[in-house]
């Protein structure tokens, strides 16, 4: 009698452990760190679940109930791949780079800025989003590049950098005059194999990853992974970037920047920019074509 | 054996006690001083919360609400953007064709309403006697078909046709708005019937009974006697409140975070009935804030408004005996004015207000400006409080607590007692979501008010006291 006590007890104890070791393991908190503030995975939890779980899930794979109506699918957190990085290509993203996304949004998608949740908040959410990958468990994150100096945009910088959208095959994708209109640019698929766009620079919105030069460099230095854009940081040196850069400013026509300014005042670049000016006339319905 | 019997008997007797005085409170409640009445009409509540917005961009109702319809602070922005998002995909052309941005909302309910001092029939002959009216039933409020957005990028519209539960509509808000002019966002210009930029909006008040389905202080008007509040024109249809819709136009602007606003309006001065049935006059509306982050606690905001206004006291002229509509004269200044901080720590927020009001002497006495002052008339002061406290356990559960109170400081009469029509409003409630979506929202409602007006009975100048229990299923799509 005695026996049979101590063996249902201990298969008693047994049976507990196996029930609550899942929950002590989904129970890990996780910590984010930006500047003064840490956030936490439990305070991250309640935030995630009021303002987020509608396009990224409950369970953080992008299958919200919202997900299936939209034409750019919400990012998967159980994936761990994300766009927007200051880091080299194929490694996690800093907190910053976290909370910098989640503070500017993405233009033409459904994700807001949510800049107005405290600092806290965000940090809190950036906690808790770890929480959804195991990747967060086993790797750090990669060491943010060194952006160096931008050098003062020149005609020869833009002229070069034009030399460098040729020769890198930019335009397969981008088209010649930025349009997002390549020849390639209707095969391009999303780690996902969702169909994807290239950027429209003559639409003059605000890049996917940020809208300084300082973005724009990064963009193709880290590549944004999950997508067809890669990382051409093996492939050209610093000072060639910031003349890509350079160029690429002048295919925004409907963007005011000094290096369009630049462009626009020698005869060959007020050209091309009025050539491309006529194709983008404003519709009048408040979107820029 | 037998203690163990004895134990159960006390506990059950314990549990059959416990259910009995439970039953018997809400039997109390129901039905203490039940009598034969008249039904009262259910307040068609005019609150805002927009299943159409959730729709169009996907986003769960607890984005834009901490509880719908009170907004958070994402929402707050959002509404002060022109209900954009600002990521480019705000203008109509990105949406399917089909969609149609029209939410409706409509609360079945039971209710009961109890009033201790009513003018009614009796031995002293038509309403010479006082008495306690209380009834109860199912009922339901007015029907609300609220349509909003954005016709163009930066372009905002809404219009909000409403009805009481009669079914007799009418417009409750009708505006367009510019938005981000000059790209900046602390250029906006409304124009249209609008709610007045309150930090605290009556439009998405969380409580939807007779007695605390409105903000006391937003519609205070002091007592000339019993039964009786000042504004010559009130019987005219012109009865002020600052969280009623005005027609006008407004000045906007906030940062990009939201963290500072401003507003300034220009509104015509008929308390935003249409057609200008009082007067030719305009009013004023200016508030501002500004939220700042204290540690781990949340967002904290502190503002301040003012309403400086005119009201007619008669009319030009008359046909019949009736005020010919938009001839009123006699304009009489007024103001009210107030302090706001909406305190957050963590689940819990306090929302604070200090409210002051004064009405020319005219006004206050229900005067028409060519005729005499009464004996000792002065113009009337008042002070109110505001103490609002929710506790939201998740996105799906709020628990509602609120007082306000507002104190005479100067009576239209000196003779007048010096609490003389003076408030006091308690309402506790909770509003629990079953479920949270991206498409509709809906409420179990469950919420009990009650008011104390200070020498207002009709007849007898005693106190005056209002209750209110509401049960209700609360629902928008």
């Amino acid at each position: 009698m005695r026996k049979m006590r101590t063996k249902s007890i201990r298969l008693f104890f047994a049976f507990l452990t196996v029930s609550i070791a899942p929950a002590l393991v989904s129970a890990q908190q996780l910590e984010s760190h930006v500047g003064k503030f840490t956030g936490h995975s439990d305070a991250g939890k309640q935030l995630y679940f009021r303002y987020c779980w509608g396009c990224h899930g409950f369970r953080g794979d992008g299958n919200g109930e919202n997900g299936p109506y939209l034409n750019i699918l919400p990012r998967n957190f159980v994936a761990a791949t994300f766009k927007c990085r200051s880091t080299p290509t194929g490694t996690l993203p800093t907190d910053q780079d976290l909370f910098n996304a989640i503070e500017r949004g993405f233009n033409n998608t459904n994700m807001p800025s949510w800049i107005t949740l405290t600092d806290q908040n965000r940090v809190d959410l950036i906690a808790f989003i770890k929480t959804f990958s195991p990747r967060w468990k086993n790797e750090k994150a990669g060491d943010a590049i060194s952006v160096p100096p931008e050098p003062k945009p020149t005609v020869e910088s833009i002229k070069h950098g034009q030399e460098l959208f040729q020769k890198l095959e930019c335009w397969k994708c981008h088209g010649q005059e930025g349009r997002g209109d390549g020849p390639s640019a209707a095969t391009l698929t999303d780690s996902n194999d969702q169909p994807i766009r290239p950027y429209n620079f003559a639409a003059g919105s605000r890049f996917k990853c940020g809208a300084t030069n300082q973005d724009l460099y990064k963009i193709f230095m880290t590549g944004l992974d999950g997508t067809p854009m890669p990382s051409f940081a093996d492939v050209i040196k610093p000072n060639d970037a910031w003349d890509l850069v350079h160029y690429l400013r002048t295919l925004q026509v409907t963007h005011k920047s000094p290096e369009l300014t630049l462009w626009v005042s020698t005869k060959e670049g007020a050209e091309i920019v009025n050539t491309q000016k006529i194709k983008g006339t404003p519709t009048g319905s408040g979107i820029k074509q | 054996m037998f203690e163990w019997v004895l134990q159960l008997a006390k506990k059950r007797i314990t549990w059959a006690a416990s259910a009995l005085l439970s039953g018997l409170l809400i039997l109390a409640i129901v039905l203490a001083d039940s009598r034969p009445a008249s039904a009262l009409p259910l307040t068609s509540v005019k609150v805002r919360a927009l299943p159409a917005f959730a729709r169009k961009y996907g986003m769960p109702c607890s984005a834009c609400h901490l509880g719908w319809p009170m907004l958070s602070a994402f929402g707050q922005a959002f509404k002060d953007n022109g209900y954009q998002l600002g990521n480019d995909r705000d203008a109509p052309i990105y949406q399917q064709p089909a969609y149609w941005p029209v939410t409706f909302r409509i609360t079945p309910v039971w209710h009961r309403e109890s009033t201790n001092r009513v003018a009614v029939d009796g031995t002293n002959g038509p309403l010479g006697n006082e008495g306690q009216i209380t009834t109860h039933g199912f009922d339901w409020t007015g029907l609300d078909f609220h349509t909003a957005g954005t016709l163009a990028k930066n372009v905002s519209f809404y219009v909000l046709p409403s009805s009481d539960n009669t079914g007799a509509f009418h417009f409750e808000a009708v505006w367009a708005r510019l938005d981000n002019l000059f790209g900046n966002s602390w250029f906006n210009i409304k124009m249209g019937k609008f709610e007045l930029d309150n930090l605290l909006s009556e439009k998405r008040i969380l409580t939807l009974t007779n007695v605390a389905g409105t903000y006391a202080n937003y519609h205070f008007q002091p007592l000339v006697s019993p039964g009786t509040s000042g504004n010559p024109l009130a019987t005219e249809g012109y009865t002020f409140g600052i969280g009623d819709n005005q027609v006008g136009v407004e000045l906007m602007g906030h940062s990009k975070d939201d963290r500072t606003r401003y507003s300034a309006s220009l509104l015509s001065g008929n308390d935003g009935q249409p057609g200008t049935p009082t007067n030719r006059g305009y009013n004023g509306y200016f508030a501002a804030s500004r939220a700042f982050q204290v540690g781990s606690l949340g967002l904290q905001r502190v503002g301040g408004f003012a309403y400086i206004g005119e009201a007619p006291t008669y009319f030009q002229f008359t046909q019949g005996g009736v005020g010919v509509p938009g001839t009123g004269i006699g304009n009489k200044s007024f103001y009210r004015a107030g302090l706001i901080g909406q305190w957050y720590v963590k689940k819990v927020d306090l929302t604070t207000m200090f409210f002051h009001g004064w009405d020319n002497v005219f006004l206050g006495s229900n005067t028409a400006a060519n005729a005499p002052l009464p004996a000792g008339a002065q113009a009337p002061t008042w002070n109110g409080g505001l103490f609002e406290t929710h506790f939201t356990l998740n996105p799906q559960f709020i628990l509602i607590n609120r007082y306000e109170l507002v104190r005479m400081s100067r009576q239209v009469f000196p003779t007048n007692p010096s609490n003389f029509g003076n408030e006091d409003v308690l309402t506790f409630g909770y509003r629990y979501y079953p479920f949270i979506s991206t498409r509709a929202g809906f409420a179990f409602h469950n919420e009990f008010a009650i008011k104390r007006q200070r020498g207002a009975a009709p007849l007898t100048g005693l106190d005056l006291t209002t209750s209110s229990l509401l049960v209700g299923f609360d629902f928008a799509f």
